[in-house]
């Protein structure tokens, strides 16, 4: 498009269909320099990189994947868009040489535009497995334009490649192949020279390009003659005649005919260029397809599939982060010594915070290796190609729901049955080209069980269920699953009703292996923007959900309270230690302090460390860093050190109930604890208190705290003995709290509006904050209508936990049986009858 | 009967260059993607579709003038698999009832 010869930054456009393996040649010439944006409004992924070539920076900007350059689809306009607006020096066209003639659709149109067009003739080596033979130089002639043959995945072309992008640049009279359009051809050139009278329009378009747009009936080529013409209405009105002249007399739309030019030239030119040595033989994949694909046998193979996911990542991967948590313990560790150390009563505030953040950041590492092993499994099922069969065997029923066949794998993702994150599960919603099922299934993928609702329920069954717990994980792990297809289904059909829908016409790729890079790719750029999206926006929330838990804190009055009665302790401790030879280590007050946190981090340790060895190695440290407090710590046989460690013991446990005294008063007076009670009114029809309010409250920033925070609330008065559920037990038994309430508690979990890192993706993923709002409000009040409804009426009607379960499980699995089949399926008579008169005629 | 439900939903669209031509109250009698026998091959004739879900048709090879073959239902029915040369499509049955066909050995 530039006339000098030589430039120094050279813009190139990387453009292609989906499929064609347009990414690997991406990383193949740009290797690891790239960088990924948003074009500007839209969530379409704005991928580019650069490299350098002769002293000369080419900078390349991947399109998203276009079959062709209308106005019908986003990635379609923002593809033409930046083409029109950034004019690129050259454009590299990949074509999957295995798939050349619907390729050649988009070359075609790419030329007729008037670009300088570098084909990249991808996938040389399936091609040449499927025994096809290219005879290049016929296809440069054809095209008019370089054709370097590459195998991406090999990087085999690359040098080559780039040679010839640096040479497009520079010669300008390459002679673009010209398509002509038959009996339309006339009138095209006609609209041609009409469309050339504007000097600004050529500027910014081919004419011939628009002409043919124009006769296509394209909204967006009218769109820039309206800019840049002052006649635009009388060019639209010529372009329209013609379109119709043309349908009456031919008995055929416009846009067909041009459409069906291009099939024909496309099959000529594969036709005189490419040798099929196997032509007529059926093709691998086919072969493949007749079992996997087999009415029968395809479902035995799904489920097949979703278990080995399942067991791999999610049970394997749980066994994996029993080696990888250590690390992070000892990282907390790390930054715990490194922060102002704990006080008696009170630790200096940036301890208790930096410990909270690193605690909630551990929470969500803690997963990234299941999410590594997930996300790799994943690539292999896109790139081997089954995931498109995936969907093919599953858009009957998605379908029927609202959703789409290409839902399965956010779902999947988001933890479909158990494990999984709804954070990547909303990401991958992005492949889905109907908008409506694309909303659809953003907003009922958080309904999903992910990772961090499974210890909530565990810790309620554990208490309430303990006989019933397949049952009830049974229920579920299925109930989430119904809830989403009627919920999509309801939203479909009536909040979602006017959206965008999109057809479901999806190539079937021909299998292959993936390659190892590949997937590691895939797998460890996915896990990194979780970590990086849902850090980040954890670690804020969380610091924000500290405040409100910390915030106003404690009165003066009960502060004091407190103090005296740590005084107590403390004098109480001196007067045990009177005599003893141990006391003067602890003379000092400030000594004392220092000696209770070397004793719980001893202790601590020593609970962690396995084995015998580890122990001793324990104990060897602490003798090697605190000679003086260790007759404190280890038990040996003398009198006084005995004493003296009972004393301590004594201490410390007194220090341990007054601080989660102090704690749980200051959870009562805080700002959480206030919303949390000035919610009982509402949520009392649930039976719900504030405690279980607040533990709600704060999952939504993250879900593993709801748990944590129970774990503080109903944290145990005396010993150490007791577990969680235990405590809670007993203590809500007190209360008067049942499995009834367990079970409203569990269901309005398992519905409760998605924490609050995916709700932020689903902002960026539907550019909407009515979206991000509606996706928060409206489970919460379907979640706490169904436990209101379901503790209401279990009350009533005198029902145990494990019965209402039942009930309420019976009737979404009848409303789903009663939507799934309302209509009659497929008029199988007639459309058989018409199959015999097509035969007998 | 079906056909005649059929393009009464589309009253309002553009009609389809085809349908205007045909006053002889059998404006249905072609066949669909959607009828045709397994295996066999037949000429797309004519996309009746319009706007996006044309142009993705479209863009899909199933182009005026391409030889198809149905090749199997999925295993709820729906939608359909069918082949274009090399290259294999899935499509819902409504698709595959507004692409018009003909047997390709008859013409």
């Amino acid at each position: 498009m530039t006339s000098n010869n030589k430039k120094e930054r050279l813009l190139v456009a990387l453009a292609g269909q989906q499929n064609c393996g347009k990414s690997t040649i991406f990383n193949m010439v740009t290797g690891l320099k790239q960088h990924i944006a948003n074009y500007p409004g839209v969530t379409v992924d704005k991928k580019s990189g650069s490299y350098r070539e002769k002293g000369c920076v080419v900078e390349i900007v991947d399109l998203p994947g276009t079959y062709s350059l209308t106005s019908f689809s986003l990635e379609e306009r923002v593809a033409r868009q930046f083409l029109i607006e950034e004019k690129p020096d050259v454009v590299i066209n990949v074509l999957d040489a295995s798939n050349l003639r619907r390729g050649m659709y988009l070359t075609f149109q790419l030329l007729e535009m008037g670009y300088p067009v570098v084909v990249a003739l991808n996938m040389m080596d399936v091609a040449d497995r499927r025994g096809l033979e290219y005879d290049i130089k016929c296809l440069e002639q054809r095209l008019g334009s370089p054709v370097i043959p590459v195998i991406g995945r090999s990087g085999q072309g690359a040098v080559e490649l780039k040679k010839a992008v640096l040479e497009a640049a520079t010669n300008k009279d390459q002679m673009a192949a010209s398509l002509n359009y038959g009996e339309l051809e006339e009138k095209v050139t006609e609209l041609h020279s009409m469309l050339s009278m504007s000097t600004s329009l050529k500027q910014v378009v081919s004419p011939r390009w628009l002409a043919v747009k124009l006769l296509e009936n394209d909204s967006g080529a009218e769109d820039i003659i309206k800019d840049h013409m002052e006649n635009a209405q009388e060019v639209m009105a010529h372009a329209k005649t013609i379109r119709e002249e043309f349908e009456t007399t031919n008995a055929m739309f416009a846009g067909d005919h041009i459409v069906s030019c291009r099939d024909h030239l496309a099959a000529e030119v594969e036709e005189t260029c490419i040798i099929d040595h196997k032509k007529g033989e059926v093709p691998l994949s086919e072969r493949i397809d007749r079992f996997l694909l087999n009415r029968w046998l395809a479902p035995v193979f799904l489920v097949l599939t979703v278990w080995v996911i399942y067991q791999l990542s999610i049970v394997q991967g749980y066994e994996l982060t029993k080696i990888t948590w250590p690390f992070l313990a000892a990282a907390r560790t790390f930054i715990a010594d490194l922060l102002p150390a704990a006080g008696f009563l009170n630790d200096p505030q940036i301890r208790s915070m930096g410990l909270w953040l690193v605690d909630s950041a551990n929470t969500l590492l803690n997963y990234v290796p299941i999410f590594l092993i997930l996300f790799s499994l994943i690539a292999i099922l896109e790139d081997s190609g089954y995931m498109a069969r995936i969907a093919f065997i599953l858009d009957r029923i998605l379908n029927r729901f609202g959703l789409h066949g290409q839902s399965t794998l956010p779902f999947i993702l988001a933890g479909v049955f158990a494990g999984g994150c709804a954070v990547p599960g909303v990401m991958a919603t992005k492949g889905i080209p109907d908008q409506r099922a694309r909303l659809a299934t953003i907003l009922t993928v958080p309904f999903m069980n992910c990772l961090a609702k499974v210890p909530l329920y565990t810790l309620l069954i554990n208490i309430y269920f303990v006989e019933t717990k397949g049952l009830v994980l049974f229920y579920l792990s299925t109930i989430t699953v119904i809830f989403a297809l009627l919920i999509a289904k309801l939203l479909s059909s009536h909040v979602l009703k006017k959206m965008e829908t999109a057809p479901f016409v999806m190539e079937l790729p021909h299998y292959h292996p993936p390659t190892f890079n590949g997937v590691v790719r895939r797998a460890v750029d996915r896990t990194w923007l979780y970590i990086k999206k849902v850090g980040t926006v954890v670690v804020a929330v969380a610091a924000v959900v500290y405040i409100l838990l910390q915030y106003p804190g404690l009165t003066p009055q009960q502060e004091t309270l407190y103090q005296q009665r740590a005084q107590t302790a403390i004098s109480k401790f001196y007067d045990n230690m009177e005599g003893n030879k141990l006391a003067p280590t602890v003379a000092e007050y400030e000594d004392l302090v220092r000696l209770i946190n070397v004793y719980i981090s001893y202790k601590a340790q020593k609970l962690n460390a396995q084995g015998k060895e580890a122990s001793q190695g324990v104990d060897h440290t602490f003798k090697e860093a605190y000679p003086d407090y260790y007759p404190f710590l280890k038990r040996s046989k003398d009198k006084d050190a005995r004493k003296a460690i009972r004393a301590l013991k004594d201490l410390a446990n007194t220090r341990k109930t007054l601080r989660r005294e102090m704690k749980e008063e200051r959870i009562v007076n805080s700002f959480l604890g206030q919303i949390g009670r000035s919610l009982e009114p509402v949520t009392q029809f649930a039976n719900f208190d504030w405690k279980i309010n607040v533990a709600l409250l704060s999952s939504f920033a993250a879900r593993e705290s709801s748990v944590a925070t129970l774990g503080v609330l109903f944290e145990q008065s005396d010993g150490e003995n007791k577990t969680l559920e235990e405590r809670m037990g007993s203590e809500q038994m007190a209360a008067g709290y049942t499995a009834l309430t367990a079970a409203a508690v569990m269901i309005f979990f398992a519905l409760y509006p998605p924490c609050l890192a995916t709700t932020v993706m689903v902002r960026v993923q539907t550019q909407s904050w009515g979206w991000m709002v509606f996706s928060i409000v409206f489970p919460t009040a379907l979640g706490l209508t169904v436990a209101s409804l379901m503790f209401t009426i279990g009350s009533i009607m005198n029902l145990s936990g494990i019965e209402i379960l039942s009930l309420l499980y019976f009737i979404v699995l009848g409303l789903l049986l009663i939507v799934g089949f309302y209509r009659k399926p497929q008029r199988r008579g007639f459309s058989g009858s018409l199959r015999q008169r097509a035969e007998s005629s | 009967m079906m056909f005649g439900k059929m393009f009464h939903r589309f009253k309002n669209r553009p009609q389809h260059p085809a349908d205007s031509k045909r006053h002889d109250g059998l404006s249905g009698s072609w066949f669909s993607l959607n009828d045709v026998e397994h295996a066999k091959e037949f000429k797309i004739k004519s996309i009746h579709s319009h706007g996006a879900i044309r142009q993705r048709l479209l863009d899909m090879g199933l182009v005026p003038g391409i030889t198809v073959t149905v090749i199997r239902d999925a295993p709820l029915a729906d939608p359909l698999e069918v082949r274009i040369g090399d290259s294999f499509i899935s499509l819902r049955r409504t698709e595959a009832k507004q692409i018009e066909v003909h047997d390709d050995k008859q013409q």
